[in-house]
C-alpha cells in the first residue's frame, strides 16, 4: 500500500469540511462514537441534518466561532492507498496555512462552488499550490446539485480555470463535478451527471501516479547525525545517518562530500542491521564511506559530477508568517536541510500579488501572509538545488533569533 | 529495480528522521515510555535509528502507581535488553510531597495528576525535548498538533499560537526552561501501529491479547478488578475474555471483550471496529468534548 499526501483548500462555504467528512464517512473511517458526538452536537445547535463538517472541528475556539483556525491532519485508508489530508482553512491566516499544508503534499484539491464559479481565492489557492510545486491539482466543482447538475455550468467554470492555470505550472490538472452533500462522484459515480465520463474523486486519488514526483536523478544525502557506537562489537564503526533527499545511492558509488570537497567511495548502506543494495528518497539510512574523514551534521554527500550549488548567496521566493514585517538588512537564523546558519535578507526584489500574479517592485517590506522574491546572503555556504528540481534541498525556513518563531518559508530559485 | 516505498516504510523513514533530528539538535532529550504499544513502537524506531549505536537518550515512565503487573514486567525487561536508562516519574511521590492532591471517591483517577509529575520531572532532569507517542488520528485536539510542539516555561501548549511547520524543517529553538514535545508517530494511525508491530514482530505486553479476567461494568466500559478500584454496590464482577486496546492507568483504562489472541486477529478486529480506541477504553477522555484539549494545554502528554 502506498501513501498519498494531499492538501485541501477552500473557503467557509464551499463545502470543504462536508467533502472531507463525506470521504471519511464513505471510507468507513468515522467511528460510531465520533458520529454520535456529531449527531448530538448537530441537534444541540438546531441543525435538522447531521452536519458532517462538525467531524473536522478541532479546537474549542473553532467550535465556538464556527471557523477553522489551523491546519488539521486527517487520515483515511482504502484497500489501495493510505491518505494523509492536510486540511487548510480558507480564511484566517490562509496563506500561512495553505503554504504549510502544500509543503508536504503530492496533490492539492481545490473546491469551487458551482453557483459562484471562480473566485479570487480559487486563484490564490492555485497560485500557492503552483509556487509550492504541488504537481497534481484536482479541481472539484462542488454543489452541482444546486445548479441542476448542469453541464454548461461545469464546462464554463472549467474553461475559466484552464485559462487561468495556463500561467501556472501543474503536471496534471483534473476537473470533477461533485456534490459533497449528496456524495455525487465522490466515492460513487453520479447517475445525475451522465455527461461526465471521468473518474470519481476517490478513484482519482487512489490511482493518480505520483511516483515520478521524487527526484531519483540527483544524488543528495544531507548528513543528519554521525553514528559512532564505540562499543566492543562495533569499535571502528562510523556511519553517517540521514534521509536520502535525491537520487539513488549504492555501495561502490564514488561520492563527493561538501563542503570539504574530497571524494571517496560508499562501502555500505545500513539500516538497523540490514545491508542495503541501494537507497533512495525518502529512505532513512546510514552510509559508510571508505575513508575515515571528518564529516559532520550539515555536510552534503553527492556525486562528483553532479553537485548542488554551494553558495552563500541565493535567490528565493519567500512567504512571510510573522506579525513583524520582513525588512531587508535584517538578520535571521536559517535552517536548510540539516544545516543551520544565520543570514541576511539583502534585497526584496518584488512582492507578488497572489490574486493577480502582478509584481510590485516598489515594495519595501513583506507583511504577514505576503509572498515576495528576495536575495539572501548566509554566514556559511549552503548546498542547494532549485526548489523546482528538489523540494528538500530547495527549501528553507527563517527563524527570528529573538522570539525563536518560524517567521518565513523559502523556495530557492537559484544561486 | 523498483523504488517503490510502502506506506509503512514511508512512515518509518519519517519517524526515524524526526528522532535523529532531535538527537542531533537537543542537549537532553527523553522518550516517554509506558509499555503501551505506541511508546513501544517509538522505542523500536529509536533503536533502528541509531543502530549499531545505543539509543542516545533515556526513557521516562510517568507512573501513576496503578499498573498492570504484566506491563511493568515488560517495561523493565525491555529497558534492560536495550540498555537504556529508565527514569520513573512517580505520581505517588508527587502526592506524598504535597505537589498534587488525590481525587476523592470511588471513581477517583490519577490521570490528571500525571501532568504535574511529568512537568516536575522535565524540570528536575532539565529535559529539553520530550518524545511522546501521541498520534493525530487519536483525538481532534491532537489533529492540529505539530510534530515539534513548543511548550512554554509552564509546560503549556498554546494551540492558537503554534509555529508553522513546513517540509521536514523542524524548528526546535527554545529558551532555557522551555521545552519541545516531539511526536514522531504524528502521521501513524492505530492500524499502522498494529501493522508495523506485526511486520517487525515486536513483542507487546500480554494484556493486549485476549485473556480471561475478572471485570465489572462501569459507565459502559469493562474495568479490571485491581487493588486500585473499589467495586460499587450494584456493580457485579464477572469473568470475561477480554483484551486491552490501550494501556494506561489501571483504574481508568477499560478492557474490550475480544477473542483476539494473535496479532493477526487484533488487526482484523481493529479494522472492523466501530469505536475509536479512546472512545472504547478511556474513561478520562469522556469527561467533555474538550477534555483532551484542556489537559493538553496544561501540559499533558
Amino acid at each position: 500500500m502506498e501513501l498519498l499526501r494531499f492538501a485541501t483548500a477552500g473557503s467557509v462555504d464551499d463545502g470543504k469540511s462536508t467533502l472531507i467528512g463525506r470521504m471519511l464517512l464513505d471510507a468507513k473511517q468515522i467511528f460510531e462514537d465520533q458520529l454520535e458526538a456529531v449527531e448530538r452536537t448537530s441537534r444541540d445547535r438546531g441543525f435538522d441534518y447531521v452536519n458532517l463538517a462538525l467531524l473536522t472541528d478541532g479546537l474549542r475556539a473553532e467550535r465556538e466561532q464556527g471557523i477553522t483556525i489551523d491546519v488539521a491532519y486527517r487520515y483515511f485508508t482504502t484497500p489501495k492507498r493510505k491518505f494523509i489530508i492536510a486540511d487548510t482553512p480558507g480564511h484566517v491566516q490562509y496563506t500561512r496555512n495553505m503554504v504549510t499544508g502544500a509543503s508536504t503534499a503530492d496533490l492539492a484539491l481545490i473546491l469551487i462552488d458551482a453557483r459562484k464559479g471562480m473566485l479570487e481565492q480559487s486563484r490564490r489557492h492555485s497560485v500557492i499550490a503552483s509556487l509550492l510545486r504541488v504537481g497534481h491539482l484536482v479541481v472539484c466543482i462542488n454543489k452541482m446539485d444546486l445548479v441542476d447538475y448542469d453541464q454548461d455550468t461545469y464546462d464554463r467554470i472549467k474553461a475559466d480555470f484552464v485559462d487561468f492555470a495556463a500561467k501556472l505550472e501543474f503536471a496534471d490538472l483534473t476537473f470533477i463535478p461533485i456534490s459533497a452533500l449528496n456524495g455525487d462522484n465522490v466515492t460513487d459515480r453520479s447517475a445525475k451527471m451522465p455527461w461526465y465520463s471521468g473518474p470519481t474523486l476517490l478513484w482519482h486519488l487512489e490511482n493518480v501516479y505520483v511516483g515520478s514526483d521524487r527526484n531519483l536523478i540527483d544524488a543528495r544525502f544531507p548528513v543528519q547525525y554521525v553514528v559512532r557506537p564505540m562499543s566492543n562489537d562495533h569499535h571502528d564503526y562510523r556511519g553517517y545517518a540521514g534521509t536520502v533527499a535525491g537520487g539513488i545511492f549504492r555501495p561502490g558509488d564514488e561520492v563527493q562530500v561538501l563542503p570539504a570537497g574530497f571524494t571517496t567511495t560508499v562501502v555500505g548502506i545500513d539500516f538497523a542491521g540490514r545491508q542495503m543494495s541501494e537507497a533512495y528518497p525518502p529512505q532513512s539510512v546510514t552510509v559508510r564511506l571508505a575513508h575515515d574523514i571528518d564529516i559532520s551534521r550539515g555536510d552534503m554527500i553527492c556525486r562528483p559530477n553532479n553537485t548542488p550549488t554551494a553558495s552563500q548567496d541565493l535567490e528565493a521566493m519567500i512567504c512571510w508568517f510573522d506579525e513583524r514585517p520582513m525588512s531587508p538588512k535584517t538578520t535571521y537564523a536559517i535552517k536548510h536541510t540539516s544545516r543551520s546558519a544565520r543570514c541576511q535578507v539583502k534585497e526584496l526584489r518584488y512582492r507578488l500579488d497572489v490574486n493577480t500574479l502582478s509584481r510590485d517592485e516598489s515594495a519595501k517590506h513583506l507583511g504577514m501572509n505576503e509572498i515576495g522574491r528576495v536575495t539572501i546572503r548566509t554566514t556559511v555556504p549552503l548546498f542547494f538545488d532549485e526548489y523546482r528540481r528538489n523540494r528538500t534541498t530547495g527549501s528553507f525556513i527563517l527563524i527570528d533569533e529573538a522570539s525563536n518563531n518560524t517567521v518565513g518559508a523559502g523556495m530557492i530559485l537559484g544561486g | 529495480m523498483s523504488t517503490h516505498v510502502s506506506h509503512l516504510d514511508a512512515l518509518e523513514a519519517e519517524s526515524v528522521f524526526i528522532i535523529r533530528e532531535v538527537a542531533a539538535e537537543f542537549e537532553r532529550p527523553v522518550l516517554l515510555y509506558s509499555g503501551g504499544k505506541d511508546s513501544i513502537v517509538m522505542l523500536h524506531l529509536a533503536e533502528k535509528a541509531f543502530w549499531p549505536a545505543k539509543v542516545p537518550f533515556p526513557v521516562m515512565h510517568v507512573d501513576t502507581g496503578h499498573n498492570f503487573p504484566e506491563v511493568i514486567e515488560y517495561r523493565d525487561r525491555r529497558v534492560s535488553e536495550i540498555g537504556v536508562r529508565l527514569v520513573v516519574a512517580s505520581v505517588q511521590e508527587s502526592i506524598d510531597a504535597g505537589r498534587v492532591t488525590e481525587e476523592k471517591g470511588p471513581k477517583a483517577s490519577r490521570n490528571r495528576l500525571q501532568t504535574v509529575t511529568l512537568l516536575d520531572n522535565i524540570e528536575r532532569h532539565r529535559f529539553d525535548a520530550v518524545f511522546g507517542g501521541g498520534r493525530r488520528d487519536e483525538e481532534k485536539a491532537r489533529a492540529k498538533e505539530r510534530v515539534y510542539s513548543f511548550r512554554d516555561e509552564f509546560g503549556q501548549w498554546d494551540p492558537k499560537n503554534q509555529r508553522p511547520e513546513l517540509w521536514q524543517l523542524y524548528n526546535g529553538r527554545h529558551r532555557k526552561g522551555e521545552h519541545i514535545r516531539v511526536f514522531p508517530l504524528s502521521n501513524w494511525t492505530e492500524m499502522d501501529v498494529w501493522m508495523y508491530i506485526a511486520r517487525e514482530r515486536i513483542e507487546v505486553p500480554s494484556i493486549y491479547y485476549a485473556h480471561p479476567r475478572s471485570v465489572f461494568k462501569r459507565d459502559g466500559m469493562w474495568l479490571a478488578v485491581t487493588p486500585f478500584v473499589t467495586v460499587l454496590a450494584g456493580e457485579s464482577v464477572e469473568e470475561r475474555v477480554v483484551r486491552f486496546r490501550t494501556v494506561g492507568d489501571a483504574s481508568c483504562t477499560g478492557a474490550v471483550e475480544s477473542p483476539a489472541a494473535t496479532i493477526e486477529a487484533i488487526i482484523e478486529e481493529v479494522s472492523a471496529s466501530r469505536l475509536t480506541e479512546r472512545g472504547a477504553t478511556r474513561a478520562d477522555d469522556r469527561i467533555s468534548e474538550a477534555g483532551m484539549e484542556d489537559r493538553k494545554k496544561e501540559g499533558y502528554f
